[in-house]
């Protein structure tokens, strides 16, 4: 695989848990965290500015194009990072897995043989030691809150906990980037991650949960029901009125 | 949900000044959304929070007894000193 696709793909990610974010804009629970969701909702969408731009660089779309123009199966995201949420906890839940991701994920792409790439990773990587210290604030205040907090912030991670999976994978056409050290090898961030997770959950007295299945298919397009309606809400406009200025 | 004040300093030197108040369930998510709220548009680089209830403040009907008497003493203000060039920010 080129690297082209590489690059949508994290751009992809990075766009598509931004609209999840973003979605809650007027929504969170108090003025202070509509703004702290809406914050990072941006840093994700400047993140996949960057990726796009720089895809666009190597001979690929507009960002504009990547974002608007697309259907459901050309997006590569991960599926844990277009899953609606049933509530505040689980936009959390996912969003703690996720940051804690980031922050490995975010560290070893800085050190990309790849100098635009690294660029990315540095910057991402002091946005996601922030997102990461905000969201397990949650998941301790929701998991050793109240009976109902409690109970729902264990159910949401067992909701997503087989979405995790996807993380750890170095797909087939990513793999000789990986070899190249062009991306990181997501397969060797997966013990720390799982220890930044343990570590939290343990603070939060909620039990690692424990659902044996596992989802994937975001690499290759294959999505979740819930990412056509998202895409619809977000592409609404631009595909009603192309070229439209405003 | 306790409220907080929040205190910001812009640059190094400089004091930390009042930048406002927000709610907050504990400290540490005080400071975070300190960060959010006043720190987006790089306004500074050290927080303060401080419960509110933990502020001890003047009444307004101290302000006759505390403020009036400073009046008509100019000779308390550094007015007739000439500031060296190079002080800056006093």
């Amino acid at each position: 695989m080129s690297l082209l696709p590489a690059v949508v793909a994290l751009g992809d990610d990075a766009l598509v848990l931004g609209q999840r974010l973003a979605e809650w804009c007027s929504r969170a629970p108090t003025l202070e965290e509509d703004m702290a969701m809406a914050n990072t909702a941006l840093d994700f969408l400047s993140r996949a500015r960057l990726y796009y731009g720089y895809a666009n660089g190597l001979g690929g779309r507009d960002e504009n194009a990547y974002a608007f123009e697309r259907d459901p199966r050309e997006f590569t995201n991960l599926l844990l990072f277009e899953l609606p949420g049933a509530d505040f906890a689980a936009a959390y839940a996912r969003q703690f897995l996720v940051d804690a991701f980031d922050e490995l994920h975010s560290a070893a792409l800085a050190q990309s043989a790849d100098a635009a790439l690294a660029d990315i990773g540095a910057k991402a990587h002091k946005e996601a030691i922030y997102h990461r210290r905000h969201s397990a604030a949650w998941v301790v205040r929701l998991g050793d809150g109240t009976e109902e907090s409690r109970r729902r912030m264990q159910q949401a991670l067992e909701d997503v906990w087989g979405y995790r999976q996807e993380l750890f994978v170095n797909t087939p056409p990513e793999q000789p980037l990986v070899e190249q050290g062009v991306l990181p090898d997501r397969a060797k961030l997966r013990p720390a991650w799982q220890e930044a997770v343990v570590a939290t959950l343990e603070e939060a007295t909620l039990a690692m949960p424990q659902g044996g299945w596992t989802v994937d298919g975001g690499r290759q397009g294959v999505h979740t029901e819930h990412l056509g309606v998202m895409l619809a809400a977000m592409q609404h406009l631009p595909r009603s009125h192309p070229g439209a200025k405003w | 949900m306790p409220l907080y004040e929040v205190f910001v300093r812009s640059r190094r030197g400089l004091d930390h000044q009042h930048a406002g108040s927000l709610r907050a369930d504990d400290a540490e998510m005080a400071l975070q959304y300190a960060r959010e709220i006043y720190t987006r548009r790089r306004e500074g680089i050290s927080i303060w929070v401080v419960p509110s209830a933990d502020i001890t403040a003047s009444q307004e009907s101290d302000a006759p007894a505390f403020f009036d008497p400073a009046d008509s003493k100019p000779f308390r203000d550094a007015t007739y000193y000439e500031l060296p060039k190079e002080v800056k920010n006093l």
